[in-house]
Parts: structure tokens; sequence; C-alpha cells
């Protein structure tokens, strides 16, 4: 379905409408709260920017030298070029480890391949460990947010949903009660399971350590406690040097969750005989993002980090939710994203998912431009003829009329005499704007016809 | 100081008042207002549809009509902004183009032009003028020295009233959404008008209004700059 119909029916969903207005207002107040302690924000910005761009503008190199880091620390890396043979990877290496389940941090990688179906598909099951993501998991729901995956959930939605799959009665709907809840339910699967996967934040060239940020501490039970760690990372996380992080990691956390640090930070390097899992793979995936970095512009949306900032200012994000944007990346990030790893093949209609307010780009930590992107995506739409049935023909006759002087004075002289503007007729049926709105009558003097009689 | 008006072509056809007014306020700070009868559109829809070649053909025009202008105003901050930030990319040249209220407080540092308005007013910064061109404060600073005006705040004033260009016709029902909010903030204000620096905000927003006959006005701030009360 096309953003605009999704969004309408999404729309309708009253409940979901104050969930997301609460949810995205607190992590604003909070995010803008923490920024403003910060007195080199700007400069802050302009060096994660300068050190992502750094590792993308020299990525075949990094990747190499992540790949030979990785191998010396004894991990082993994979690659691969798409969903299908990034799952293939990670099954197999599954299904050699035994045991037939495996755990989770919480991954958007993973979820972009559709790694848990994959597993299921022979006979393995993915226990998500993320509080939101089990949330998501145990409703048969998808994820909303990239990082609130349930902020489409209130309190007592989640606690009838605990009541109803996890055999709990009289559960009270405070958040200590539901997480004690699913704690209780995830530390039997932490000390059973022998098979972790995760994603990865960052991926450090120089050293070959991965790092994943979280906040309730499963992901670290999962990077730690199994024998063997399957880590799927985009291509786009490795940064060059340890200290990048130094960088990183606050701007994350301040534009992320509105926290001066995020709770947990876990960082390893291949493996230590006798401490933590005993095997490590790295599975590196392309899955588009070779195709994004040939665009010139479009390749900022690899800087992304998904601290998802531009979601939470987003007017647009904050109305309809993530589902809406049918895409595993919503919101700003998603609409320049989605369309761009898909080869501008689908989310033709996630482009114009936006009104340009550039509130993303401001709050953005690596300053992806993002409503220059979208603009630039909308061009691309356009050449690759997949806009509406008609449009380009109006648009070109609108810039003919537009390029004198003398028929644009006619139009408007057409307008005058009640006949729609060509820009009216052309864009989209007048009943799209007049549904909710009136349209003012044109008056009897066009500005330059007043300027001719009285000033020139 | 002499300025060339750049009126942009949605306000010369639908808003002609406030071209006059813009005329008369310029004039009242000192201003001598040429305007290039060549001009007409800058091209803002066809570059933010997705439409560069044509909207590079508008681009090289209006540059043809307004060169030698030492400076040039207009009444849109989205015309200003799209001059600004996409003409360099476009035909790799901007023209030197200010808003009208960031023109007189920022380059001619007037911030009283000798208003009355006897209205209570909110103002809402559009996105364009607020993020793009950064004006700041200069349109409340104008305001503030309006006479008898009663300037009320309007709460998450900063927020996107959902027009966005055809972004109105091609998501409608979430323009429509961001709208409605809007419009209830506007109400929360009890402000006679809402105005603004872009006539295409506030023809959206004036369009729900008065759909709704929500009893509160719209217009441009070059009008209030203007009204002698």
């Amino acid at each position: 379905m096309s953003f605009p119909n999704a969004a309408a029916i999404a729309l309708r969903d009253t409940q979901l409408r104050h969930n997301l207005a609460r949810a995205t207002g607190t992590i604003r107040a909070r995010r803008a709260a923490v920024v403003a302690e910060v007195d080199d924000w700007e400069a802050q910005r302009d060096e994660a920017a300068r050190i992502k761009d750094s590792a993308l503008l020299d990525l075949d190199r990094q990747l190499e030298r992540l790949e030979r880091t990785v191998s010396a620390a004894g991990g082993c890396v994979h690659w691969a070029r798409d969903a299908a043979e990034a799952n293939a990877t990670v099954v197999k290496l599954a299904a050699d480890a035994g045991g037939g389940e495996v755990i989770k941090v919480k991954s958007m990688v993973t979820e972009e391949i559709g790694l848990n179906s994959a597993l299921a598909a022979v006979g393995i099951t993915a226990h998500e460990t993320d509080l939101a993501e089990l949330i998501v998991q145990l409703g048969e729901d998808r994820p909303s947010h990239i990082l609130v995956p349930a902020i489409h959930r209130n309190r007592t939605e989640i606690r009838d949903l605990f009541e109803a799959k996890l055999g709990e009665s009289e559960l009270s709907t405070e958040p200590s009660a539901l997480t004690a809840t699913a704690r209780r339910y995830l530390r039997e699967r932490f000390l059973r399971v022998g098979v972790g996967v995760s994603g990865a934040n960052f991926a450090v060239a120089e050293t070959g350590t991965i790092c994943v940020v979280e906040s309730e501490g499963n992901g670290r039970m999962c990077t730690t406690l199994p024998h063997t760690l399957i880590t799927v990372m985009g291509i786009e996380k490795v940064i060059p040097r340890l200290t990048d992080l130094g960088t990183m990691l606050p701007i994350l956390a301040r534009s992320s969750t509105g926290e001066r640090m995020n709770p947990y930070t876990s960082l390893w390097t291949g493996v230590v005989p006798g401490d933590g899992p005993q095997a490590f793979h790295l599975v590196l995936l392309d899955n588009g993002r070779t195709d994004v970095l040939a665009d010139r512009l479009g390749r900022q949306a690899l800087r992304c980090i998904r601290c998802s900032a531009c979601l939470n200012v987003c007017p647009v994000y904050e109305r309809t939710g993530g589902h809406a944007y049918e895409s595993t990346y919503p919101g700003p990030i998603g609409a320049i994203l989605a369309p761009q790893l898909s080869g501008m093949r689908e989310h033709n209609s996630l482009p114009g998912a936006s009104t340009l307010c550039g509130a993303c780009y401001d709050v953005c930590p690596v300053k992806i431009e993002i409503p220059s992107i979208l603009v630039h995506l909308r061009s691309r739409v356009v050449d690759a003829g997949k806009a509406p049935r008609g449009e380009r023909s109006a648009m070109r006759a609108l810039a003919r009329i537009l390029s004198s002087r003398h028929s644009y004075e006619a139009a408007q002289r057409a307008a005058r005499l009640g006949s729609l503007t060509p820009a009216q007729r052309l864009v989209a049926p007048l009943s799209a704007w007049t549904a909710s709105r009136d349209l003012p009558a044109a008056p009897p003097q066009t500005f330059r016809r007043w300027w001719r009689e009285h000033r020139a | 100081v002499r300025v060339a008006l750049f009126i942009a072509c949605f306000n010369d056809t639908f808003f002609p008042d406030t071209g006059r007014a813009t005329v008369e306020v310029l004039e009242r700070a000192g201003c001598t207002v040429d305007f290039p009868e060549e001009q007409t559109c800058c091209g803002q829809l066809h570059i933010n549809t997705g439409y560069p070649r044509e909207a590079a053909r508008l681009a090289r025009i209006q540059l043809r009509a307004l060169a030698g202008a030492e400076a040039i105003v207009t009444p849109s901050a989205s015309c200003a902004a799209t001059m600004r930030e996409h003409y360099p990319g476009l035909v790799g040249e901007s023209p030197p183009v200010h808003e009208l209220c960031s023109f007189l407080v920022d380059v001619l540092g007037v911030e009283d032009v000798g208003a009355r308005f006897p209205h209570s007013v909110a103002y809402h910064p559009t996105c364009h003028s607020l993020r793009t061109l950064r004006i700041g404060d200069a349109p409340l600073r104008l305001l503030g020295n309006v006479r008898d005006i009663e300037l009320i705040e309007l709460p998450d004033a900063e927020t996107c009233c959902g027009f966005g260009g055809t972004f109105s016709v091609k998501n409608p029902d979430t323009s429509t959404a961001m709208l409605a909010d809007k419009i209830r903030r506007i109400g929360e204000t009890g402000a006679e008008v809402c105005t603004a620096v872009d006539n295409s905000c506030l023809m959206h927003i004036g369009g729900g209004i008065s759909r709704l006959r929500a009893g509160v006005r719209t217009m441009h701030l070059a009008e209030i700059l203007a009204a002698r009360g």
C-alpha cells in the first residue's frame, strides 16, 4: 500500500495517536534537555558526521581492515550480498551450533533481512530479549519505531498481552511489574540458550571491536552467556578508530534516549579463551548499501546511527506512526533509506511522506540533510517513471506556462474568471484539498495589474 | 535603498493585498521599490515535486528578471529559501534575496514601521523561515513594535502546519491531521488573527479554519505591518 493510503488508515486509530503524541513528546523533551547541556553540540555533530564519512568514503579498505582485525582476534567473518545470503549464513551457523533456539539482542538489521522467519523456517526459535521487541514478538506485531519498537502500545495493552501470552494473571500496569514479569520469562532463556544473535552499533576497523549499546542489560546477557555469538551488521556500521567511539557514543545516547550515556555499552573483540562466547561470527551485510553509496547526496543516509531523533520530532511520524511506512526503517530516515536500499524499486511514496519542514535535519547527530535527500529522491522516483499518472506531463505544461510572463498572465486571467489555475488542476484532484479546507476566491485584481495601474 | 520586489506567483495571483502591504512597508522604511515584471515563479513547486530540470528553467528566468538588483525582497519565506538553498545546485548561483521581516530587521535595522493594529494576534513561524532561512525572532521584533497589538504566544508554534506544497494534496489525510492540531493550538490562544510570513501556509491554515467556521482569520504579517489601525 502507498504511504498516503496506509497513513489514512493509521490516522483513524485514535489510541495510536494518543500513545504516539505522549511518547514522542516525552522523548523530545528529554533529548532537548540533555542537548542543551552541551556547549559544543554543533561541533560534535560536525565531528560525528566527519567520522562516519571518513569510513564511508573509504569503505572497501575499512571493511577489509575490519575483516583482518576480527579474524586475528579469533572471530570468523562472513560476507553477505543480500538478505538471503545473510540469512543462509546465520541459519547454517545456528543449526551447526545446535539447540534449536537463539536469543537475540534488539537489532534493526535482522529485522531488515527477516532473520526470525528464516530461522523459524528450519525449526529454530528466535527469542527477542529486548522488552519492547518481546512485546512486539508476543503480539505477533511489527516494530513501529527504531528505538522504541512498541511505541504504539501503551501500558494497558502490554499488561493485557502479558496476561494472554505469559500465563500471568492480575498483573498491574506499573512499568516495574511489567518489567519483572518479562525478566522472569527471559532469565530462564538467557541461561538455557547457547547461541546469541546481535546487530552492531559500531564496528572498529582498527581493533576488530564490536560495540552494542542498550538500556536493559539483556544485550550483555546475549553477548556474554552463550557459547556462540553471531553478529549481523550492515557494512555502513564500520568506524575507523577505537577513539571515534568517544564522539559517537555520547552523541548517540543524547540523541536517542535523551540520556548523557546509555546504561549498557558492550564492547568485544573476537574470542577470549575461557571467557564469554568461544565462537564469534561477524556477518557483513550489503543488501543495497553499496548502491546507496554510489549516490553522491543520498549516501549521507548511510551515516545514520539509528538514534531515531528524526522520528521523534517528525510531525508526520508523530501522527501516522511507524507501520504506515511499511518498511523496517520508518520516519524521515526510513523515507530516505528504504527506497534507496531497494534500488528505488519499492517504497516510492516514502520520499513524498514529508512536508520538508526540516525538523529532522536540525536534530540529526550526523547531520544527514534529510529534506534535501527527500527532494532528490522525489526526482529519482520521477526519473524511474514511478510518478503518479499524468504528473510529469502536467508539471511540464505548468513549467511552460510559468516560463513566460505572457502565458503566466494569461493563466492568471483564466483563474480570475473562475477556472482553476493549471497548478490546482494538474497536481491532484481538487477534492484532495477541499475535503478538509476551503479555497480562497481569486481576487478581482492581481498584484501586477495593480502595480501597472498605480505604480509603474 | 533600492530594492526589487519578488512577489511570488502565489501572492501575485491570490493575495495581492500582501504585495501592496509589502510595498507600503518597504517605502515607509525608506526603500525605493522596483517590480521587475518579467518575474513569474521561483520553481519551488517543481523542485519539491521532483522536477529539477523544469525548476532550473524557471530559476534562470527569475535570475534574468531580477538581474542587477542589489537586494531582492519577498513576502514569501519559502520562495526566498528556494532561491537561497536550491538555486546554487540548480543553476550555479543564488540571487541576493531576503524575506521581508529579516530584510527590515537584519539588513536595514528597522524594527518599528509605525504600524497600529488593535487586535490579538498569534504568530506561527513557518518552517522555511525558521529552519531554512533561520530568520529567528525578526517577525516577533516587528510585531512587538506594532501599536495596540496583543501578541499571544502560540503553543507548539514551531511544529509544521502540514501544508508542505504538494504534500497537502498527495497526503491529504496526514496534512489534515497536522492542520487539526495546529488549528487546535491557535484556538487555545483565543487570538483574533493568526499571522505568518508565508501565504501558502496561511492558505492551508485559513482554509481549515474557514471550513470549521472557527472564527479566527489569517493575515500575512506584511499586512499587519502596513496597518495604521
